[in-house]
């Protein structure tokens, strides 16, 4: 008997917002039921850190939570690796594993993303560029797919489901274990070092520089312009020989939706001002703890208040390295042109294709920004989109809620494999997201359904 | 020194909870339930986390008949003191109970028989050992017959009783034997409820069911809130109490 309780379901950026019945099995058993009860259409949802729709069931569907599947099943400390349910978080596997000296191989910017939705994205960390993205770790998944079946899924029994699943959104099935490496480090620390970087040239300059650092990652003030576009903090960093005392966790949360007019884009320039003068004009170094390092933001909960009731938009995508720099000012001037208000912007450099046929990540420039939900955003994501498309790049889906679907097509050419996969393993579509439906990613599978 | 905490019913959602926040003090754990294989797993888990001795056991409240050899067999198995925590329990909704009092037998059989049968056949292992404590997983609903849930309630009711006597019984041998009372937890028994601000996080109650516990304390409303609560509820006068539908 599974009980399931009808909720408004956003993701992170709060935009859009869909009415879906939800449940939040506990066990193994009761998902199987569910699966086998042969409703739908049904979603995978974690900790719902994916900022568009790509984590929401469609109006009117069913979300299947992975919160409390939230096991370790095995760990192999001879050769890292570790099997654990899909609703582990990253912020699990810090408390419980680094202070033994293991760490995630890839880590996305919040902890609190479970290992299912990170697979299901083929997330990355700021250290793509040296390790890859998170399915280039995985040894294999046990999928449970819309006839029921549990089936355990490597490179050796079906290359092309793993390869489906990873990156694949949700969209094979609910994924019930995933073993993965983990990565032996020496202590809980890095020695992070900042400096400011006065435009874009000397961004790519720097990042160039630094392409041996373990980790790298640039904030960039969006509303910089002229002279100072592309103006901001490069980090980089790498493992410490010593650890570090753990900070106390001071979790502070956000109680209420911050006004829209808190967003302003005066209050926004004084941020950022304020963001690139903390480090002085020699830069620093020093060491901070793993996660104080990669998930600046977690402290901060329910962060996404910030941007009022309306919600927010982020928009991430990559370019390739040819002709990339001018892809970037292209972006940043079309950003600034609009003038919306928004925080810092993230670059980075990849250094790997994903393994999924839809993973996001490719050797070239990534950048990420968020923008408030005001009138005119959507037209700015779609100038966004047609530069990306003409730089050869594309668009994170999980960030993303406004991809058109000619777009989507574009930017990922191995979908008809994909779909060759979905043809096989779901072939009535019962996994289904509001992504999903958007991007039209059943649409050929539908079609040769209902003629 | 090495101390043993037994849950009985170690699936739900508060016992996974319980059993995390143990462990996370360097206790080792016996997992108690039917669902073997889904214990297995919470044991591995708890292995894997905390780095503690975890090991699941077939527990089955309503089969009263293996209860003197699983009690046989815990007491080999324990390392140091024992604590056993009663955390099974079955609630069927009021209506299905009165349209099919059989699973309202169901339901007495398990949470209230069950338990009796099984804390009064360790009452010598406390004699012997002089060591160790009792946990009883109530509930809020035993404080008062409702309209609502009385058949749930009158069960938690017993135990409450039953607990009281059992402290009794046992406060000779220096066990103290502690009644915790939840109020809404978020767990899978009431995540058809709307979220609330009355609505507790588990691993919250966990930690504060084993300081309870911990202390030695005799009954505690958890989260805190529920003793105020069930203060008011309690002075509801049986005239209007039977008007009431809550
Ligand atoms: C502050 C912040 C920083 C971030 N930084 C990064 C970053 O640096 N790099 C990066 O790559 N991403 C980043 N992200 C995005 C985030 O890592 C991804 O969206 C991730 O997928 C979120 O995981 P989740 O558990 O919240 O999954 P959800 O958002 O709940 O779900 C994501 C997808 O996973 C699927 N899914 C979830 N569980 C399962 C399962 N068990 N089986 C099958 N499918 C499943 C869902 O159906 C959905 O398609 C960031 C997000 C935030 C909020």
């Amino acid at each position: 008997m599974t009980a399931w309780k009808r909720m408004e379901v956003t993701g992170w950026g709060r935009v859009p917002r869909v009415l879906a019945e939800i449940a939040r099995p506990e066990r193994d058993a009761e998902l199987d039921r569910i699966v086998q009860a042969g409703t739908g259409p049904l979603l995978a949802m974690g900790a719902s850190r994916s900022y568009g729709d790509a984590g929401q069931p469609v109006p009117g569907g069913r979300g299947l939570l992975t919160t409390r599947l939230d096991r370790v099943l095995a760990f192999d400390p001879e050769a890292g690796t570790i099997t654990v349910e899909p609703g582990v978080t990253f912020a699990d596997l810090h408390r419980h594993f680094l202070p033994r000296g293991w760490l995630a191989p890839a880590i996305p910017g919040t902890a609190f993303a479970t290992i299912g939705g990170a697979l299901a994205n083929d997330v990355h960390g700021k250290n793509q560029a040296a390790a890859g993205s998170f399915g280039d770790h995985v040894r294999s998944v046990e999928l449970l797919t819309a006839d029921g079946q549990r089936r355990t899924v490597d490179r050796d029994s079906d290359p092309e489901l793993l390869r489906a699943t990873i990156g694949g959104l949700g969209l094979t099935g609910i994924v019930t274990r995933v073993t993965f490496a983990l990565q032996r480090v020496p202590s809980n620390a890095v020695t992070l070092t900042e400096r400011r970087i006065d435009g874009l040239d000397a961004f790519l300059a720097a990042f160039e520089a630094a392409r041996d650092a373990t980790y790298s990652v640039g904030w960039i003030d969006a509303l910089a312009s002229g002279r100072s576009l592309g103006r901001g903090i490069l980090e980089t960093a790498e493992h410490a020989a010593t650890s570090v005392a753990p900070v106390p966790p001071r979790q502070r949360t956000v109680p209420v939706d911050l006004p829209s007019f808190a967003m302003s884009a005066a209050s926004t320039r004084l941020f950022n001002a304020w963001w690139w003068r903390r480090i002085p004009a020699e830069g620093r170094t020093r060491s901070v703890t793993i996660p104080a390092f990669l998930h600046p933001l977690d402290g901060l909960r329910q962060w996404n208040r910030i941007y009022g009731r309306q919600g927010f938009r982020q928009f991430q995508c990559v370019v390739p390295f040819e002709g990339g720099e001018a892809s970037l000012r292209r972006l940043l001037e079309e950003i600034g042109r609009h003038g919306q208000a928004s925080f810092l912007a993230v670059l980075k450099a990849f250094g790997r294709q994903g393994t999924g046929h839809l993973s996001f990540c490719m050797p070239g420039w990534t950048l990420a920004i968020d923008l408030p939900e005001r009138k005119g955003v959507t037209e700015l994501l779609g100038a966004l989109e047609r530069i990306v498309l003409d730089a050869g790049g594309r668009i994170y889906l999980a960030k993303d809620s406004r991809l058109s679907a000619e777009g989507f097509a574009r930017m990922y050419p191995e979908l008809d494999r994909f779909r060759a996969v979905l043809g096989r393993v779901d072939p009535d579509g019962r996994w289904q997201s509001g992504l999903s439906r958007r991007l039209g990613i059943h649409a050929p599978l539908q079609e040769a359904i209902h003629g | 020194m090495a101390e043993t905490w037994l849950i009985l019913g170690a699936s739900s959602g508060l016992a996974r909870a319980i059993a995390r926040e143990v462990a996370s003090r360097g206790h080792e754990l016996l997992l108690a339930g039917r669902d073997l294989g889904d214990l297995e797993r919470s044991a591995a888990d708890l292995r894997h986390r905390f780095g503690v001795r975890a090991q699941a056991l077939p527990f089955d409240a309503l089969d009263t008949a293996s209860h003197a050899g699983f009690v046989q067999d815990v007491a080999e198995r324990a390392a140091g003191p024992l604590t056993v925590v009663v955390a099974f329990a079955v609630m069927t909704p009021q209506d299905l109970a009165e349209r099919e009092p059989d699973t309202a037998l169901a339901m007495i059989s398990a949470g209230y028989a069950g338990a009796v049968s099984i804390l009064l056949r360790l009452i010598p292992h406390f004699e012997r050992t002089r060591a160790g404590r009792v946990v009883v997983i109530g509930s809020v609903a035993g404080d008062r017959g409702r309209r609502s849930n009385y058949v749930y309630g009158s069960v938690k009711a017993g135990l409450a009783t039953f607990t009281e006597g059992l402290r009794a019984r046992l406060f000779g041998a220096g066990v103290p034997v502690t009644l915790i009372k939840p109020g809404f937890l978020d767990t899978a028994m009431t995540w058809p409820m709307k979220a609330g601000p009355l609505m507790a996080d588990p691993a919250d109650a966990a930690r504060s069911i084993v300081t309870a516990a911990e202390k030695g304390r005799q009954t505690a409303y958890v989260p805190f809130v529920w003793w105020g609560i069930m203060q008011v509820i309690r002075l509801i006068p049986g005239r209007i109490m039977q008007r009431l539908s809550f």
